[in-house]
């Protein structure tokens, strides 16, 4: 052991020095502090091996006085106060409300209805022109009514998707981990098994259960992916409560006396979260794409319910003569998982203690 | 630990019989009628199909069928599928070759998932960041097939670096470009998860106290930031090596590779349930391994987690 | 099996050369043609062991026609030729006499004889060796009995054998085509060693064909078939290779970037998704040209809207609402020639202005009159909406079913769209057992080339492939007359107005005729589509 700390300590000396500057400064202001400074700092000259921390410039005070003075403002308010200065939240709000008004509202974006209008062979992968600012598609049909049109379905199944699997896989995971024994294992195990059935194979069976068999559309779609997807934010979630329920806070607040589910509800599941928030943002856009990959396999939405998977599947064949038919719903699906991605990343750093703190 | 060890073998019988009782019932829900599958276009004959319900045993009710399988299963015999091959068989040169895609694919995203977040949660907001986000944003955003066309057309034929499609034996080496596509989507889980752990972990207590007590930098990643940081990636990665297994079927049709996820398809495209039954159950089982290997890895990665 | 191994390297070594090459230009390569290099085919993984009465799917059907000749062989046309036959004759269409050549030997030494044509036979048609091919020996006296639920006969009393080279086949009634049909794949004769055991023989079949299986194993399940050339063979289908690889391919796009990475010499079709490429790709590497099939939605008779007088105008509304020349145009990049029929141009006896065919004329106002018509006898009922459907494991048939129904949208101002089901299985058996609840797509290809074929099994009552459910009376006893027919040109005459009885009630709308559209290699050459749509492999060139 003692060894290896010997050897570690000596190379990089560039980094011995300016990175414990980085960590000592706090996140917000480091990150320009620091970016700066970096490539000025003559590393060879400042090649020490033991940092010690610089008296000013550690604010320790400062640090005890806000956790006093802060700590009667609720988690979410505080997480609110942060996060309504930041760019990237902002923007990924104001695109998630765009997606969210296209989709309640498409016709105040779309030229023509797409539903109703003609599709003429004659426009067939025809190229972009006034009206139509995405050109057509191989069927002749007007690329941009088509993206607006596809909003709905698209956004719908990946949010409830989304949702669904949060829900039922976070739920199930926290107390798997969280209880541990036999309840984990049952609980484990019947992840186990759903997530070994294969998609397509849930996809055919649900679609012909009665409930779906005569309407099969959006929410059928909600139903197979979140069947089939619950267990893997559980396994994530379960993971991070095993990680999450040997920290010291927890041994705390046990021993205070709470209770065993407001351990559960009020410190476990909050500090746990990070990983299930990245495993959602991303998720979202791979429903909305596994909505693409059934469509492919021929279990996907009917053909008369309009969605960017459809399209991206149909736009497919012609690809290489004509690849805008499958860019253009490819984007609209991208900028709906950036701005979640961005919005997960957000409101993570705004719940967790430790990057929130000053 | 030998212990818990015992107990979650133990728990692989239920599991087991639990999901070819689940896998079973479904393929037997499957719409259609087998018989038209095997008939072709043209149809068969009213005697050829009544002979062939009855080779098949179509017409049993869906226990006896069941225990007609799992009876055949405890002696060694899988059955045969509609074309009348051993099941066993069909696993056993089939079996490997996913197995070496789906290793192949969970190295791919592993090392390089692990890298690049690593590297992304370090520098937050920097330009190297945004990148990555970009990358990864086109990786979920493009399908699969659309990916898997793309790059079997730019590598395999435009710059004819590599086949368009494996061959027979399906080798290491060639399964390189299948496998990187069917990794993919799972790289940018990887990648995002490993950023934010990394991101997180890097402002804790004991990664301040681990740099203060003059650690060099690779050392506190290395020890401190990434091992603290990998009980998500691990936990996601145990669950994937399932998925890539069971999740291969458009990748290894687009590059014909000749493993259980083109199997699986056809078998289920037939309502071939034996068939189907046997791989689903042996993909469980891994499920159920890789998630056991898992759990032992997060007390060597976080001592403070124990089994008893 | 030295053979195949030298041969099996020489083809690697010429595809590596050509690919150093990199560009060949022109179709042979520039090469020499080398009658022992191997060719590798595209095709997919046989259904089921390869048994020639028990073949009804493409995968397997490419390597049975490759490695098993019968009686006649069909040429380009689909002009029957001799090949084990030395004479096939009847009197009165009903007792036939066959003679065989003498001499002939199955691969593995056996001989060929007229005992194992009837031995063959008798094994297809019986049930209780559950042959898909069952059906096509119906006509011969006896099938009744062996083919009843649960028979345990296998001898039909219409087959006899006189000697070692003849034997005589009696039919229930008259058929005037019968030896036409005797080139397909259900009547080829297997040797006495396959009945012994024909599960071993279907993994390694033996025949007497072009060519031969290379050695024991030579099908690698899910990877491919190694067919090396028969040198006994000794018919109209001599091969001018020495030997076919089929790679088993399970996806058709996949086989089509094989080809343009030169991994493979000949693919059967190419796949739509590069049908708006493949011209460019390939140059004069392809050929676009008819063959006996053709597509075909059907529109079943329960349907309350297309049912009755005011069903029939409805039909006929729709088929003019279609636009088939643009649809081929835009959509298939012209590899599909419009139909104006039921059954296929190249079949002998086809016309192309049989009486009613107007009916597959696009002329939209017509179309709109025809339907204000049946709405006076019956409006339409519009909660029964107007859907085609059709399988999407297979592929490639979403985006002409979009098209057509978008046309018939417009032209017809009728909600009608494409209706997805995922599995071919699941459409069959919604068809067979009448629970559609719209159109289909359907279609034929030829077993043998005869009209009879295009109608018999699609549009008779009772028939497995009749998904519209039609019943005419009138129609059966025309196609009856056809049977009976003395000669051949008063049997087509027949078969003609059959056909035009079709077009008048259109239980289907004929849509187009299918082309077959291959593409290949820089290395070979003189590749041509035989009369129903495969490539006639025996005949490629291959330079080395």
């Amino acid at each position: 052991m003692h060894k290896y700390e010997n050897t570690d300590t000596t190379p990089s000396p560039n980094e011995g020095i300016t990175e414990p500057t980085r960590e000592r400064l706090q996140p917000e202001a480091a990150e320009h502090a620091v970016a700066g400074n970096q490539k000025d700092l003559p590393g060879s000259a400042l090649a020490v091996e033991h940092y010690i921390a610089d008296i000013d410039e550690t604010p320790v005070a400062a640090t005890d006085s806000t956790v006093a003075d802060e700590a009667p403002l609720s988690l979410w308010r505080d997480a609110w106060r942060q996060l309504r200065t930041k760019p990237t939240f902002i923007i990924s709000v104001i695109l998630i409300v765009l997606a969210v008004a296209i989709a309640f509202f498409p016709q105040l974006f779309w030229s023509e209805d797409p539903s109703s209008a003609e599709c003429l062979l004659q426009n067939s992968n025809g190229k972009a022109s006034s009206g139509h600012i995405m050109g057509f598609t191989a069927q002749g049909c007007d690329v941009f009514s088509r993206v607006i049109a596809g909003t709905r379905a698209s956004l719908t199944v990946g949010l409830f998707a989304t949702l669904g699997v949060v829900v039922i896989g976070g739920i199930i995971g926290a107390i798997a981990g969280y209880f541990g024994g036999w309840v984990d294992a049952v609980l484990a195990r019947l992840g186990d098994i759903f997530f070994a059935l294969p998609l397509i194979l849930g996809a055919l069976v649900i679609m012909q259960l009665p409930a779906f068999r005569e309407n099969r559309g959006v929410w059928t779609l909600v139903a197979i992916l979140v069947l089939l997807g619950w267990p893997q934010v559980a396994r994530i979630m379960r993971g991070a409560v095993v990680e999450v329920r040997n920290a010291d806070y927890v041994t705390s607040a046990r021993s205070l006396g709470v209770s065993s589910f407001n351990v559960l509800l009020r410190h476990i599941i909050p500090n746990a979260m990070a990983p299930v928030i990245v495993i959602a943002t991303i998720s979202l856009g791979t429903f909305i794409v596994a909505e693409s990959t059934l469509s492919y396999l021929g279990i996907g939405l009917p053909p008369d319910v309009m969605s960017w998977g459809n399209d991206i599947s149909d736009g497919k064949d012609a690809f290489r003569s004509n690849p805008m038919p499958v860019f253009w719903p490819g984007l609209a699906l991208s900028l709906t998982v950036l701005s979640f991605i961005m919005l997960g990343d957000a409101l993570r750093d705004a719940l967790d203690p430790k990057s929130r703190k000053k | 630990m030998l212990w818990y060890l015992f107990k979650r073998i133990l728990q692989l019988i239920p599991v087991f019989l639990g999901a070819t009782l689940l896998v079973y019932f479904l393929v037997f829900m499957l719409p259609g009628d087998p018989l038209a599958a095997l008939c072709g276009e043209k149809g068969c004959t009213p005697g050829v199909a009544a002979a062939l319900t009855e080779k098949y045993h179509l017409d049993d009710p869906f226990l006896v069928q069941y225990v007609n399988y799992l009876g055949g299963l405890f002696t060694g015999d899988l059955g045969v599928n509609f074309s009348g091959r051993e099941i066993g068989s069909i696993l056993e040169n089939a079996f490997p070759v996913t197995a070496r895609l789906a290793i192949e694919a969970l190295v791919f995203e592993g090392i390089f998932g692990v890298i690049f977040g690593l590297y992304a949660g370090l520098k937050r907001g920097k330009l190297f960041d945004s990148t990555v986000l970009v990358i990864s944003l086109i990786v979920i955003a493009i399908p699969i097939f659309v990916l898997a066309f793309m790059l079997q057309f730019f590598v395999g034929v435009r710059l004819g670096l590599a086949k368009p499609t494996v061959s027979g034996t399906a080798g290491w080496g060639e399964l390189i470009l299948p496998a990187v596509v069917l990794g993919l989507v799972s790289f940018a889980y990887v990648l995002r998860l490993t950023r934010t752990s990394v991101a997180e972990n890097a402002n804790a207590d004991y990664v301040r106290t681990a740099t203060a007590k003059g650690l060099t930098r690779g050392r506190v990643i290395r020890v401190h930031i990434l091992r603290n940081s990998m009980i998500p990636v691990a936990t996601f990665l145990g669950a994937d090596l399932g998925a890539l297994m069971g999740g291969a079927v458009v990748t290894e049709g687009i590059f014909n590779v000749p493993g259980i996820g083109s199997q699986l398809y056809k078998a289920l495209t037939l309502g071939d349930a034996p068939t189907v039954v046997s791989i689903v159950s042996i993909m469980v089982l891994i499920f159920c391994v890789a998630n056991l290997l898992v759990d032992l890895l997060y007390a060597w990665l976080d001592p403070r987690i124990r089994y008893a | 099996m030295r053979f195949s191994r030298i041969s099996t390297f020489a083809s690697v070594a010429a595809i590596s050369v050509l690919a150093l090459s990199g560009c060949g230009g022109g179709t042979a390569g520039g090469g020499e043609t080398d009658s022992s290099a191997i060719i590798t085919a595209d095709s997919v993984e046989p259904q089921n062991p390869l048994v020639p009465t028990n073949t009804s799917e493409n995968g397997g059907g490419v390597v049975v026609g490759s490695i098993f000749s019968g009686l006649i062989a069909y040429d380009e046309d689909g002009k029957p030729q001799n090949d084990l036959a030395d004479s096939i004759d009847s009197d009165d269409n009903q007792n036939w006499t066959i003679k065989i050549k003498k001499d002939k030997k199955f691969t593995n030494g056996e001989p060929v004889t007229a005992q194992s044509f009837v031995d063959s036979w008798n094994y297809g048609a019986a049930v209780k060796n559950a042959q898909s091919g069952a059906n096509f020996f119906s006509p011969i006296e006896g099938y009744d009995d062996v083919s009843k639920e649960g028979s345990e006969e296998d001898k039909m009393s219409g087959l006899q054998v006189v000697d070692d080279n003849t034997f005589t086949v009696k039919l229930k009634s008259p058929q005037s085509d019968f030896n036409l049909r005797l080139g397909y794949s259900a009547y080829v004769p297997m040797p006495e060693s396959a009945f012994k055991d024909m599960k071993a023989f279907g993994e390694n079949p033996v025949g007497y064909g072009p060519y031969k299986m290379a050695k024991e194993g030579a099908w690698q399940h899910n990877t491919q078939i190694d067919l090396v050339k028969n040198d006994d063979y000794d018919g109209p289908q001599k091969a001018k290779n020495g030997g076919v690889t089929f790679k088993l391919y399970q996806n058709p796009d996949t086989a089509y970037q094989d080809l343009l990475a030169n991994n493979l010499d000949v693919l059967q079709q190419i796949p739509t998704s590069a049908l708006g490429n493949y011209k460019d790709d390939l140059g004069d590497r392809s050929l676009d040209e008819p063959y006996a099939g053709n597509q075909t939605i059907a529109i079943p008779y329960y349907l309350k809207n297309w049912s009755g007088e005011a069903g029939k105008l409805r039909r006929q509304a729709l088929s003019m609402a279609i636009d088939r020349d643009e649809v081929i145009k835009v959509i298939l990049n012209g590899t599909r020639k419009p139909a104006t029929d039921m059954t296929a141009p190249v079949l002998e006896g086809y016309k192309d202005d049989v009486k009613n065919s107007e009916n597959t004329k696009f002329d939209k106002d017509k179309a709109k009159e025809l339907w204000e018509q049946a709405e006076k006898i019956q409006p339409y009922d519009t909660s029964e909406k107007f859907t085609v459907a059709y399988n999407a494991d297979a592929g490639g048939h979403k985006k002409w079913v979009d098209a057509v129904t978008n046309q018939i949208k417009n032209n017809l101002g009728i909600e009608a769209e494409g209706k997805s089901y995922s599995t071919f299985k699941e459409v069959r058996t919604d068809a067979t057992s009448g629970k559609l609840t719209g159109a289909v797509r359907s279609g034929w290809l030829g077993d043998y080339p005869s009209l009879y074929n295009f109608m018999e099994p699609t549009y008779t009552k009772g028939a497995n492939s009749n998904d519209s459910k039609y019943d005419n009376p009138e129609f059966e006893k025309k196609l009856d007359e056809g049977l009976q027919a003395k000669d051949k040109n008063a049997a087509n005459k027949a078969f003609q107005e059959a056909d035009s009885m079709l077009l008048e009630d259109l239980p289907a709308i004929p849509l187009w005729y299918q082309q077959a559209n291959m593409g290949w290699s820089e290395s070979v050459s003189n590749v041509k589509a035989s009369w129903n749509g495969t490539p006639m492999y025996f005949d490629v060139e291959k330079s080395s």
